[in-house]
């Protein structure tokens, strides 16, 4: 078979899975490219996998304790400038715009919209961008203080600029993630931990699933640098299953970040070193569409252990 | 420009970009620059200001932590690099 072949192969794989989940109200359209809107099953189903997740940290850390903290999908937009993302992934991010104009303007904006144009180009920032990833929003708020080891439990949407005919790839998504901040040798155990359980869960939920390392897509040649390191340095793992065969896609990972919030954010433990932070996160949407790939569309058909664990029946 | 001319450049943009524990100007040729405290995202701003300081571009397959772990094997790289 040539690389054409599977090429197009998968391409049909992927609209074959996008028109089942649309005919069976699992993913409802919008008029945003790459956005969808959960119908009924699906939104159990997440719903399901998100009390999983909280069942683990509960498990996973009695001692060092859990907080639950929500952080909404809009943050400022010095947030990206913070944590690198400007830098490392101008290609994902997203920024608001805004109308701040006066009557003049706003006459503008109205005939170039009755004509059709861009009206777009008469806003102008608004010093608000969609938030990446939900652990970002925690170290901001974190900033200066001295941590402990606490596991921060957090759920929220994040936005990725990468709209894409595979229906595994969402523009907008939900994520659940479990990230730890403290000493080096609590990241490590927090990362370890988490992909054990995580890989145990989403097995338990009859997915045939793979742990690999894996690496950020960093924007252009800096980013080939990046993306070397964080591979060399085993700094990400990805858990993977195959929705389409031979093509894994990841549907949940887990970071090592080293000092990198750390420094960014000011944050330090009792002796006075940088904080090193590891984070676990499943990306909600995607799990409930590997499990819709594996048992179905009809949640009521599904093996009755996966009812259970996801709280089905 | 020979090597040694090239070290004491590769030394200066450590100094500015490298965020070092240790004196770049005298840190040892072959010390490892990470374990040194250099963070992964401090490699990538010593690779741009190295590529403003000699005006050069390095190839994809020098984009490696390899290429930038001590001073010796940056002097060599961009050296290689001068002379292609």
């Amino acid at each position: 078979m040539t690389i054409m072949d599977t090429h197009q192969d998968l391409a049909t794989q992927q609209d074959t899975f996008r028109a089942g989940l649309e005919a069976n109200d699992w993913l409802l359209p919008t008029l945003g490219d790459g956005v969808n809107g959960l119908g009924p099953q699906a939104e159990d189903v997440v719903q399901g996998i998100a009390a999983a997740a909280r069942r683990i940290a509960a498990e996973l850390s009695p001692e060092a304790g859990t907080r639950r903290l929500r952080f909404p999908p809009v943050n400022g937009t010095r947030l990206l400038e913070r944590t690198d993302y400007v830098a490392s992934f101008p290609q994902l991010l997203g920024t608001i715009s805004a109308f701040e104009g006066d009557n003049k303007a706003h006459r503008k904006l109205l005939s170039m919209y009755e004509d059709g144009g861009d009206w777009s180009g008469e806003l102008s920032p608004a010093g608000h961008a969609l938030v990446p990833a939900v652990c970002h929003p925690l170290y901001a708020y974190l900033e200066g203080s001295q941590v402990d080891g606490t596991v921060f439990e957090l759920m929220g949407e994040c936005y990725r600029h990468e709209p894409s005919p595979d229906p595994m790839r969402f523009v907008t998504f939900r994520m659940f993630e479990a990230v730890r901040l403290g000493t080096p040798q609590e990241a490590d155990e927090h990362r370890e931990k988490w992909l054990a359980a995580g890989t145990d869960l989403l097995r338990a939920l009859g997915l045939t699933v793979e742990a690999d390392t894996a690496n950020d897509p960093f924007f252009g040649r800096a980013g080939k640098l990046l993306s070397a390191g964080q591979r060399e340095a085993q700094l990400k793992f990805e858990i993977l299953t195959e929705v389409y065969p031979g093509h894994p896609t990841a549907i949940a990972s887990a970071n090592l970040h080293e000092e990198h919030f750390g420094e960014a954010f000011d944050l330090h433990t009792a002796d006075g070193a940088v904080a090193h932070s590891a984070c676990f996160g499943f990306g909600l949407e995607r799990v409930a569409l590997a499990l819709a790939a594996k048992h179905g569309f009809d949640v009521a058909a599904w093996p009755a252990s996966v009812r259970q664990e996801l709280g089905l029946s | 420009m020979d090597s040694t001319a090239i070290e004491t450049t590769v030394r200066e943009v450590l100094a500015e970009q490298g965020k070092l524990s240790e004196d770049a100007q005298s840190i040892a040729a072959d010390a490892d620059l990470y374990r040194a405290g250099m963070t992964s995202h401090a490699s990538v701003n010593v690779m741009l200001g190295l590529e403003d300081e000699f005006d050069i571009e390095f190839p994809e397959e020098r984009l490696t932590k390899a290429t930038f772990t001590s001073v010796q094997s940056i002097t060599d790289a961009v050296e290689a690099i001068q002379n292609d």
